[in-house]
């Protein structure tokens, strides 16, 4: 019986019969190679992928940092010039960056407090509901969750629009004690929501919280589904109330969910590049950059310095690196990979 | 008031809530296209005009003829569905060999390969765009599509083969062993038996990597420079021009971009959630 652990699916450690060799002619080169090299040999293509196009370029963006590149770098007709830690001291000592930082890491924790609190309220209310209606609300978020950045971009910024949005006709119908127009206006319509940073970002996180919720709430929703109903039956024959049963038995059981959603929330929020670059009309508004924007206005705006673009964005790669260890462990931990 | 009577009050409010929550996902896009058939004076207003009272296909119409940036959208789509589709082609064939790879054989680095796989699906685009530019530029692909779609089967690589990688392990083993003790190849089980049973999940990384690909704006962005190698994404900046938005257009030119994406994602989100919360969601 020794014989048959041998058998393995795609390349079995037992040399073939000789008789096998004459089925197909497509198959000689396979054959040829030892069993141990197959997943290596399948490995070549996304190897030379993530090795050439992600990992070295990552690194050529460390040295990339630590060096001047314009235009004539990118021609190649001057070889970069070594700058030693001038790219940085000039990015940290610019206002620009340390707004851009504020920024990135406001709306960072706005958007993902939000994007969590009602999407894990809508994932619970999915659970509740009956089938049809469940189905019926599952399709409406779907229409949010399948736009394009871009897109989301363009109907955000018409709903915010000044004279023609329905935000300002919206804020217009409330009674001033609940939402009063700003200082010496009459009413709400004319007031430029995307012209300055505040109005800017509550744009931008009203755009992101209407589009990341419905991942959240769908994700909830599954690891709901995967509890026990004994536990909510026998929660409610010990008289626990719903917030109890939702803080005692929901919360702990759904913790490994809502870490790893709270992870890759953060890592999405951080990096938002599409929906503000439409919302603010392209990077003109300084006081408006978030990290990738800066980085990116300062690379490719015109005079080029791709060389300081490359120290924010190593900036913006080791915090986000940071996080991502978090997520990686908590992946590991529950995977059996 | 009654026990029965509360719980029917109960399941009223729940079921108000959620029609508020369908309203609230749903009203913006309705809003986008809605606008798109709107006439100029029913956009240009401060009233609020749920439904166009007079439909006008003029928006659509200016952008398939007349388009922006001197060319028709058509053009764009087109581009935007080559960038995608060639991502795609090019994208799952690797992932595929990856996934097999890791799915199916014990050896070693495997672990250390699966790591890399999850950091590197976190690095920031706009972050890999400056090197990559760089390398784009000096290899000559500069202003060509085929730059666009290497720099997308990258990006979408690492996530293609994590979200594939389950589906090769949920193949049975044994099905391969019943081919391979009749005699089969390697190549023929894996196109014979384990090809078609993945099928299902590659249809799903591929949708994940269309959807990608085709709603990328950066990139297409800085590494095109001239307007005949725009893509959608970009195209659509150029209707926020000097003289004012043209917000039918631009609403038009977002539907347009916004369909197939809808038509697949209704495909393809229950692989999505399961691929990124991984273990995380038992169910």
């Amino acid at each position: 019986m020794a014989d048959t652990t041998t058998v393995t699916p795609g390349g079995g450690s037992s040399p073939a019969p000789g008789n096998r060799r004459d089925k197909s002619s497509g198959r000689v080169r396979t054959r040829g190679l030892p069993d141990w090299s197959i997943p290596y040999v399948l490995l070549v293509p996304g190897l030379l992928v993530i090795a050439g196009l992600l990992l070295y370029p990552m690194f050529q963006l460390g040295v990339m940092a630590f060096q001047r590149v314009g235009l004539a770098q990118v021609r190649g007709t001057r070889p970069a010039e070594w700058v030693g830690l001038e790219n940085f001291e000039r990015v940290l000592g610019n206002e620009i960056f340390w707004s851009a930082l504020r920024n990135t890491v406001v709306f960072a924790f706005v958007a993902v407090s939000l994007t969590l609190i009602v999407g894990t309220a809508v994932g619970v209310l999915l659970h509740r509901l009956g089938k049809k209606m469940s189905l019926f609300v599952v399709i409406g978020c779907m229409f949010a969750w399948a736009v394009p950045p871009v897109a989301q971009g363009v109907i955000w910024r018409s709903l915010f629009d000044a004279e023609a949005g329905i935000v300002n006709w919206a804020l217009n119908l409330l009674p001033d004690w609940l939402a009063a127009p700003p200082d010496g206006q009459p009413s709400w319509t004319g007031t430029p929501w995307l012209n300055d940073t505040p109005g800017l970002y509550t744009a931008l996180v009203v755009c992101v919280v209407w589009a990341g919720f419905p991942f959240i709430a769908v994700s909830v929703l599954a690891g709901l589904k995967g509890i026990p109903t004994e536990l909510y039956e026998a929660a409610r024959v010990d008289g626990s109330g719903p917030w109890r049963t939702f803080r005692k038995i929901t919360l702990p059981l759904l913790k490994p969910v809502f870490a790893v959603l709270t992870v890759l929330s953060i890592i999405w929020d951080f990096k938002v590049f599409s929906q503000l670059y439409v919302l603010m009309n392209g990077p003109t508004n300084r006081d408006g950059f978030n990290l990738s924007m800066y980085a990116v206005a300062e690379a490719f705006r015109p005079p080029q310095k791709l060389g300081t673009g490359a120290a924010i964005s190593v900036v913006l790669t080791i915090i986000l690196l940071v996080v991502t260890v978090v997520y990686v462990r908590q992946i590991v931990k529950q995977e059996e990979m | 008031m009654t026990p029965l009577a509360r719980k029917r009050l109960g399941k009223i409010l729940l079921n108000a809530a959620g029609v508020v929550v369908f309203l609230y996902a749903a009203f913006p896009v309705y809003w986008m296209v809605s606008t798109g058939f709107k006439e100029n004076d029913q956009i240009f207003t401060t009233e609020f005009i749920p439904f166009p009272t007079h439909f006008t296909f003029e928006h659509f119409a200016k952008v398939l003829t007349e388009g922006v940036a001197n060319n028709s959208i058509w053009l764009y789509m087109r581009n935007s569905a080559i960038v995608a589709l060639g991502t795609v082609f090019i994208g799952s064939a690797f992932a595929l060999l990856s996934a097999t790879a890791i799915a199916r054989f014990r050896f070693k680095g495997r672990s250390v390969f699966l790591v890399v796989l999850l950091i590197v699906q976190m690095l920031p685009a706009e972050g890999l765009l400056i090197p990559l530019y760089m390398m784009v530029k000096r290899v000559g692909l500069g202003d060509q599509l085929i730059g666009l779609i290497v720099t997308q089967v990258a990006l979408t690589l690492p996530f293609g083969v994590w979200m594939l990688r389950t589906f090769v392990a949920a193949v049975p083993k044994t099905l391969e062993e019943a081919a391979w003790i009749d005699g089969a190849s390697r190549m023929t089980t894996f196109w014979r038996v384990l090809f078609p049973l993945v099928a299902p999940g590659l249809v799903a990384t591929s949708i994940f990597s269309f959807i990608t690909a085709w709603n990328d704006l950066v990139f297409a962005l800085y590494l095109m420079s001239g307007s005949e190698g725009y893509t959608m994404p970009v195209a659509l900046q150029y209707f926020f021009g000097q003289k004012g938005v043209e917000w039918g257009a631009i609403m038009a030119g977002s539907t347009l971009m916004t369909l197939p994406v809808v038509a697949f994602f209704l495909l393809v989100q229950r692989r999505m959630v399961s691929g990124l919360v991984a273990g995380a969601v038992k169910g």
